[in-house]
C-alpha cells in the first residue's frame, strides 16, 4: 500500500520515512497509452527497489501503547507480537510488583531486526489502569501523554532550523485489551475509548481468549462490536480514512467479522505434532497461540506488522497529529506555537472534554 | 416379647444402660422433618461466571429469565441484591436454600460505595432475627441470616485487586467469606498454584478473617481427617461452572468444551469444584453455627450496647474527653469570676452580702 513517493534522507542513521500526505483523489486524465514495448524498458518500476534498499539502511520507528486492567495479559502478548522480551516485565520475571495507586506511562525502547530491516521498537506501557476503586478520569494521564507526544514533534516542525529526521515518539497504535468476561463491555471501556479514540489509533482486543468456548467468544464479540457501534466509537481502521474501494472491501471485512481479535499471548514452547509451538499448557490440552482455531492471534500479528503497519503511521501522522496541530495552531491566532500574541508560550491543548450523554 | 428395634433400642434391661445415647437420633428425625435453611451471598464482578456456579452446585437453573445489561446501561446502575429461594429435596431431606446475588458490584468507574447496599443488607438481615428473637411469639422464626458469602476473585489478575481487600475487610467481622478463585480454566496449574499462594499471602498481609474449616475430630475416620485435610490445602477454591453436557472419553460430563479439550467440571485435576461443593455440604452446619455464635453475637452485642442511643463514636478518644473537661473547666471558672466581679460591686455599694457562696469545682 504504497502511498506516493517519500522523501529520501542521506544520513544512514536510524531515521524516520516522513509519509507524504495522501494525495487528494484528482480527476484522472485520459491515459495515454504508451506501449513500452515498443520504446524499450524504461525502469520506472525499479523506485520500488530503491525504496526498499533506502528503507532497509534507513530502518524505521514503531511506538505501540498498550493499556488494560492488571493481569490481562498486556506485556506477554507484545512479546508474543515481536518474538522477543519487549515489555516492561521482560527485565525481571517479577510477578510480584504491586500495583500503582495512579496509572502510570512508562515507555521502553528496543531495537529489533529482521531481514536486514531495522525497527526502533517502543512499548508504552500503562501500569495502574483501571485497577482502583476510583477509576474516575484514569484516561486523563494517557491522554496527556498522547498529545505531549504531538506537542514535542510540533515543536520540532516548527523551528527555523529543525533537524533533518525528526524523531517520532508519537503513539501509532494503542492496544486496548478487553476483559473477556463474556458479557458486554465495562463502563470504563466505552468511556476510555470514547476519549481517546480521537486522538489516537485504537485496536479493541479481547484478552485471554482461552477463557470462552467457539460461541461465547462470537457472541461476546458480537455484542462488543454493536456496543462500540450504538456508542459511536471509531476503532481503527476508521470508515471515515477508507482511501479507495481496495481499502473499503478489505477494511471492512476486518472491521465487521475479525475485530476485535480474541487474543491468547505465550512465550512458552511446547512439541505439538513434532513442531515447537508457543502455547499454553493445561490438564486438558495444550492451547496453540499461532494456531487459527485455537484464537485469533496470527490475525492481530498480521494486521498490525505485515499488513497495516506503515497506514498505522501515517493516519497518525496525516490524521491524528494534523487535527492537533490545527487546534493548536487556531488556538495560537494562526501562528506556530511559542509564539503567542505577546510572544508568551502557551501551554499545550488540555485533555479534550468528550460529548458524553449525561 | 418384646418388638426389637431395629438399631433403635438396645434392650432396656441392660443394667447402666439410661436411653439417651438415642438423642441425636430423636435431633436427627426432628430436623430432617424440620428442613434446613441456607443463605448463600453471591459477590463478585460482573461476568466472574458466579450464576453459573451456583446453578452447577445445587443443579438447578436458579436464574431462568436472565437479562445481562449493556455497559451503557450498567454506568447509571447501583449495586442491587436479588434474593431467590428454591427448595431443594434429597432422600427426605429438605433444604430451603436462598441465594443473594449482587449484581452491579464492582461495574462502576467508581466503586467506592459499592458495598454500602451489601453490608446494610447483612446487618438488615441480623436485625431482622433480633427483633424476632427478642419478641413475644418465638416458635416461627425464620432465618434468614447470610450463613456464607462466596467472594468471587478474578483470575485475570496478579492477586487480589483494592477493591477485594477493601470489601472483605468491611464484612469479615459480620459473614463467613469462603473466597473463591472463578473462571479457573484460564489458568495453567502453575499459573494457578501461584495465584493460590499469592491470595493467601495477600490475605493474611491484610489480616482478612476468612472462613476457616474446622480441624477433624480425633475420633473421626482417617478418610475424613485426609478429607478434611486435602479441602484446607486447597484454599482458595478455583472452579469451573456449567450445566452443560459434553460427550468425553466416551461418557457425558458437565464440562466445556475448547478447540484443544474439555475441561470437566467435577474432575478434580481440572478444578476443585468437588471441594467446593463437600465443603459447602459438610460443613453446611458450621457455617451456621459460626453465624450464630460469633457473627450475629458479634452485632447483638453491638447493638445492644447502642440500645436507643444514637449511635455514638464509641471511640472517642481521651483527648477528646480532656479537651471537654478542660472547656467545662474554663466555662466554671468564668462564672465564678463573673460572681466574683459581681460581690464586689455590691461591696463597694454598700450592701454587705456576706460570704459567697462557695462553689466546689
Amino acid at each position: 500500500m504504497s502511498k506516493g513517493l517519500p522523501e529520501t534522507r542521506t544520513d544512514t542513521a536510524m531515521s524516520e520515512l516522513v509519509p507524504e500526505p495522501r494525495p487528494k483523489p484528482a480527476v484522472p486524465m485520459k491515459p495515454v497509452s504508451i506501449n513500452s514495448n515498443l520504446l524499450g524498458y524504461i525502469g520506472i518500476d525499479t523506485i520500488i527497489e530503491q525504496m526498499r534498499k533506502k528503507t532497509m539502511k534507513t530502518g524505521f520507528d514503531f511506538n505501540i501503547m498498550v493499556v488494560g486492567q492488571s493481569g490481562l495479559g498486556k506485556s506477554t502478548l507484545v512479546n508474543t507480537l515481536f518474538k522477543s522480551q519487549v515489555s516492561r516485565k521482560a527485565s525481571s520475571w517479577n510477578r510480584e510488583e504491586k500495583i500503582p495507586k495512579t496509572v502510570e506511562i512508562k515507555a521502553i525502547g528496543h531495537v529489533i531486526e529482521e531481514g536486514g530491516v531495522k525497527m526502533k521498537l517502543t512499548v508504552i506501557d500503562t501500569p495502574g489502569f483501571g485497577d482502583q476503586i476510583n477509576n474516575e478520569n484514569c484516561w486523563e494521564p494517557i491522554e496527556k501523554y498522547i498529545n505531549e507526544q504531538y506537542e514535542k514533534f510540533l515543536k520540532e516542525e516548527v523551528n527555523i532550523a529543525r533537524k533533518k529526521r525528526i524523531p517520532d515518539t508519537r503513539v501509532h497504535c494503542c492496544l486496548y485489551f478487553i476483559s473477556p468476561t463474556g458479557h458486554s463491555l465495562r463502563p470504563l471501556d466505552l468511556e476510555f475509548m470514547k476519549h481517546l479514540s480521537k486522538v489516537v489509533n485504537i485496536i479493541p482486543v479481547i484478552a485471554k481468549a482461552d477463557t470462552m468456548t467457539l460461541e461465547e467468544k462470537s457472541e461476546f464479540k458480537q455484542r462488543v462490536r454493536k456496543e462500540l457501534e450504538v456508542n459511536g466509537i471509531e476503532f481503527y481502521p476508521q470508515k471515515e480514512f477508507d482511501e479507495d474501494l481496495e481499502d473499503k472491501t478489505e477494511n471492512d471485512k476486518i472491521r465487521q467479522e475479525s475485530m476485535p481479535f480474541a487474543v491468547v499471548g505465550s512465550d512458552k514452547e511446547y512439541q505439538v505434532n513434532g513442531k515447537r509451538v508457543l502455547g499454553r499448557k493445561t490438564p486438558w490440552g495444550i492451547i496453540e497461540v499461532e494456531n487459527l482455531s485455537h484464537c485469533e492471534f496470527a490475525l492481530l500479528r498480521d494486521f498490525v506488522i505485515r499488513t497495516h503497519l506503515q497506514d498505522l503511521k501515517e493516519v497518525t501522522h496525516n490524521i491524528h497529529y494534523e487535527t492537533y496541530r490545527a487546534k493548536r495552531l487556531n488556538d495560537n491566532g494562526g501562528l506556530p506555537p511559542g509564539e503567542g500574541l505577546l510572544g508568551t508560550v502557551l501551554p499545550p491543548v488540555p485533555a479534550t472534554p468528550c460529548p458524553t450523554a449525561e | 416379647m418384646s418388638k426389637q428395634q431395629p438399631t433403635q433400642f438396645i434392650n432396656p434391661e441392660t443394667p447402666g444402660y439410661v436411653g439417651f445415647a438415642n438423642l441425636p437420633n430423636q435431633v436427627h428425625r426432628k430436623s430432617v422433618k424440620k428442613g434446613f435453611e441456607f443463605t448463600l451471598m453471591v459477590v463478585g464482578e460482573s461476568g466472574l461466571g458466579k450464576s453459573t456456579l451456583i446453578n452447577s452446585l445445587f443443579l438447578t437453573d436458579l436464574y431462568p429469565e436472565r437479562v445481562i445489561p449493556g455497559a451503557a446501561e450498567k454506568i447509571e446502575r447501583t449495586v442491587q441484591i436479588e434474593a431467590s429461594t428454591v427448595e431443594i429435596e434429597e432422600r427426605g431431606v429438605k433444604l430451603r436454600l436462598t441465594v443473594v446475588d449482587t449484581p452491579g458490584y464492582g461495574d462502576a468507574i467508581n466503586c467506592r460505595d459499592c458495598f454500602k447496599t451489601i453490608i446494610s443488607y447483612i446487618d438488615e438481615q441480623f436485625e431482622r432475627y433480633l427483633h424476632d428473637e427478642s419478641g413475644l411469639n418465638r416458635r416461627h422464626i425464620v432465618d434468614n441470616r447470610v450463613h456464607c458469602c462466596f467472594y468471587f476473585i478474578s483470575p485475570f489478575g496478579h492477586g487480589l485487586k483494592p477493591l477485594d481487600v477493601a470489601f472483605m475487610k468491611a464484612i469479615h467481622n459480620k459473614v463467613n467469606i469462603v473466597p473463591v478463585i472463578a473462571k479457573a480454566d484460564t489458568l495453567t496449574l502453575k499459573e494457578r498454584e501461584r495465584l493460590k499462594k499469592r491470595i493467601l499471602d495477600e490475605i493474611e498481609e491484610h489480616s482478612i478473617k476468612i472462613y476457616h474449616l474446622p480441624d477433624a475430630e480425633s475420633d473421626e475416620d482417617e478418610d475424613f481427617k485426609e478429607q478434611t485435610r486435602l479441602l484446607k490445602a486447597s484454599i482458595p477454591f478455583s472452579v469451573v461452572g456449567s450445566n452443560q453436557l459434553i460427550e468425553a472419553k466416551g461418557k457425558k460430563v458437565r464440562g466445556r468444551l475448547y478447540p484443544w479439550g474439555v475441561v470437566e467440571v467435577e474432575n478434580p485435576e481440572h478444578n476443585d469444584f468437588l471441594k467446593l461443593r463437600t465443603m459447602l455440604i459438610t460443613h453446611m452446619q458450621d457455617l451456621q453455627e459460626v453465624t450464630q455464635d460469633l457473627h450475629y453475637e458479634n452485632f447483638r452485642s453491638e447493638r445492644l450496647k447502642r440500645g436507643g442511643r444514637k449511635v455514638e463514636n464509641e471511640d472517642m478518644n481521651k483527648d477528646q474527653i480532656l479537651l471537654e473537661k478542660e472547656a467545662e473547666l474554663r466555662r466554671m471558672q468564668e462564672m465564678i469570676a463573673r460572681m466574683q466581679a459581681q460581690m464586689q460591686l455590691q461591696m463597694q455599694g454598700g450592701d454587705s452580702d456576706g460570704g459567697a457562696h462557695g462553689h466546689h469545682v
